[in-house]
């Protein structure tokens, strides 16, 4: 929300003046300097603040930033902090790894069972893990159903549309939301209905978004009359191993398997299976400035995959919410070339 | 006889071409951008339809490129400057190329098949290191203008090397040079090297290298340093500043789609 509102860039400048250095993630340094400020986009939403968390739970199976960001409001608030250290470049999901994230995931219950006052009620888990699984099954055929031609749901989209996957996965409104989604989706696959009219290519975003210029990049794709399709990012939150009779282990699953934390080969694998699902043209990769685990242009994916897939990729440098770090005229610039090029091929 | 126009309005200069229907350069026409894209590109076709004597109505269809592509109000299309640099530098040369194009604030790189087909690009990144802007700001150190650099740079006797990726700090880094009594000339031949340095880092230089733009049409000594670095010759075409402009004019006869945007 602090990048999507351009909030983060005025906010920024005060955590990176306590400390916190402008090229460590920006969802960090925009959050925190937020706090300092004491401002926040949900005052838009009638509430006086950043409400104080009794307890602070983090995974590293996206990066090390998420506890160094969590770690700060322990200390803000004396409250604990407390986590999962997921091992990262995974291939294969061997067994002995998911069981060490599983354990670590039970660690977690006495702490938590502590600050709640009550005792962990399996029963209620596994009934949040069904209602998690139903969510995430559907906003999985919301994000399929862009692979009709022509596709009736955009990546920028999706990067809204994906709130109720992330905040409210395991209650019954999300489900409720994606079904009525999906529903239309399915209408406009059936109408023949794009996101994008007259859609003449299909690609792929590749990284994190630029939460401040969505409306800019979607607008431009629109009027080149190219659709990006699908994207790693709002994939992010499918999690198909979440399983209702055996919760622990089906975390551990769904989290060690999510495409960041993966290998660079296993990251390959996973785009060359959405290029074929998806029909893609062409791949835009976004190396973002503040997010290095998640650009996967550092390591000569995109030649690799280039020459494996047969089709051209395109690299934007720019930043998840510094929009300092983002040139919009080279964007611009380079996202029109990069489509002249394929009107050549 | 119908005339195609092309204008590419970059971040220092607006270049117009006419040409011919078979591609032929009728007239062309140079000046700075300034803050005002529409009226620079009006004065650039005025003088240039005079140069010829030319009518506007001869004219039949203009495509626009450069930063300023969106706000020539007559332009029939908008192409960015890779496909347009590119064009122009391959019809000169017709064979696989890797175009080098440096201007005012990026440079490029553009890899053509054998049949002008572009095989990728690469822009610099956000930074201003290995463009005509990274020159200005030297010659500004040294209190030069920018069309002096390449005769002093000729000069040269002794290899200085400056290091930083970075524009404000090899200007920094030029200021302990010059304390430490390096000469001018090997200063320049050394930000020549630098600008060079940046480009080999962008990308494969396949097949025959061409190079164009502003810089490369008024610094021959960092054209040949540039072949020097790469092994092997580096061609320039005629007018080298006016190669994006003679590509969109080229693109308007071919009269292939262009966007709006």
């Amino acid at each position: 929300m602090l990048g999507a509102s351009r909030m983060a860039t005025d906010v920024i400048p005060l955590a990176n003046a306590r400390g916190f250095s402008p090229d460590i993630c920006s969802y960090l340094t925009s959050d925190i300097g937020a706090y300092l400020k004491n401002d926040t986009p949900l005052k838009k939403m009638g509430m006086s603040g950043i409400p104080k968390a009794d307890v602070l739970v983090f995974n590293t199976n996206q990066c090390r930033d998420v506890k160094d960001w969590f770690q700060f409001y322990a200390r803000e608030w004396n409250v604990p902090c407390i986590g999962i250290h997921t091992p990262r470049s995974l291939g294969d999901l061997d067994e002995p790894i998911i069981e060490d994230v599983a354990r670590q995931t039970e660690a977690l219950v006495p702490t938590l069972e502590k600050v709640a006052g009550q005792k962990l009620d399996m029963d209620r888990l596994k009934e949040i893990t069904r209602l998690s699984r139903r969510c995430t099954e559907l906003w999985k055929g919301v994000l399929e159903a862009a692979a009709a031609v022509p596709a009736p749901i955009t990546f920028f989209d999706g990067t809204i549309q994906m709130g109720p996957a992330v905040v409210l996965r395991g209650t019954q409104s999300a489900i409720e939301y994606y079904e009525a989604l999906l529903a239309e989706l399915k209408q406009r696959v059936a109408a023949g209905v794009g996101a994008v009219p007259g859609e003449r290519f299909r690609v792929y975003w590749e990284g994190m978004p630029v939460w401040g210029k969505l409306r800019d990049l979607s607008t431009q794709f629109l009027n080149l009359k190219t659709c990006v399709v699908a994207s790693t990012y709002c994939n992010s939150w499918i999690f198909d191993d979440l399983d209702p009779d055996d919760p622990f282990r089906g975390m551990a699953r769904a989290y060690c398997r999510i495409f960041i934390c993966r290998s660079e080969d296993a990251k390959e694998r996973y785009i060359e299976q959405m290029a074929a699902k998806y029909k893609l043209d062409g791949i835009i990769y976004h190396d973002c400035k503040t997010c290095p685990n998640n650009s996967n242009n550092r390591y000569q994916m995109p030649e690799r995959l280039d020459a494996k897939l047969g089709i051209p990729h395109l690299v934007i440098h720019g930043d998840l919410n510094d929009l300092r770090l983002y040139s919009e005229e080279q964007a611009k610039t380079n996202i029109q070339a990069f489509v002249e090029g394929l009107e050549q091929r | 006889m119908p005339y195609f126009c092309g204008i590419d309005i970059g971040a220092s200069s607006a270049k117009l071409v006419i040409v011919d229907e078979t591609g032929r350069i009728a007239a062309k026409a140079l000046r700075r951008s300034g803050v005002d894209y529409a009226a620079v590109a009006e004065k650039n076709l005025v003088e240039a339809l005079a140069s010829a004597n030319l009518r506007r109505e001869d004219i039949v269809r203009t495509v626009s490129t450069g930063y300023g592509r969106d706000n020539v109000p007559w332009s029939n299309g908008r192409l960015t400057e890779i496909t347009c640099h590119a064009h122009g530098a391959w019809w000169h040369f017709r064979r696989p190329i890797t175009v080098i194009d440096i201007g005012a604030q990026d440079s490029k790189l553009i890899s053509l098949d054998a049949a002008g087909r572009r095989v990728g690009f690469k822009m610099n990144r956000k930074c201003a290191a290995g463009t005509g802007a990274f020159l200005e700001e030297i010659a500004l150190r040294l209190d030069l203008s920018v069309s002096e650099l390449n005769g002093l740079a000729e000069h040269s006797t002794k290899e200085v090397t400056l290091g930083s990726f970075c524009t404000v700090f090899t200007a920094t880094e030029i200021l302990s040079k010059i304390r430490a009594g390096d000469k001018v000339e090997d200063i320049i031949k050394g930000a020549f090297h630098s600008v060079v340095k940046r480009i080999a880092e962008m990308g494969a230089m396949d097949g025959d290298l061409v190079m164009t733009g502003g810089v490369a049409a008024h610094n021959p000594c960092l054209v040949r340093l540039m072949g020097e670095s790469f092994g092997k010759p580096v061609h320039v075409p005629p007018d080298p500043q006016f190669t994006g402009a003679f590509g969109a004019a080229l693109l308007a006869k071919e009269n292939v789609h262009t966007h709006h945007v």
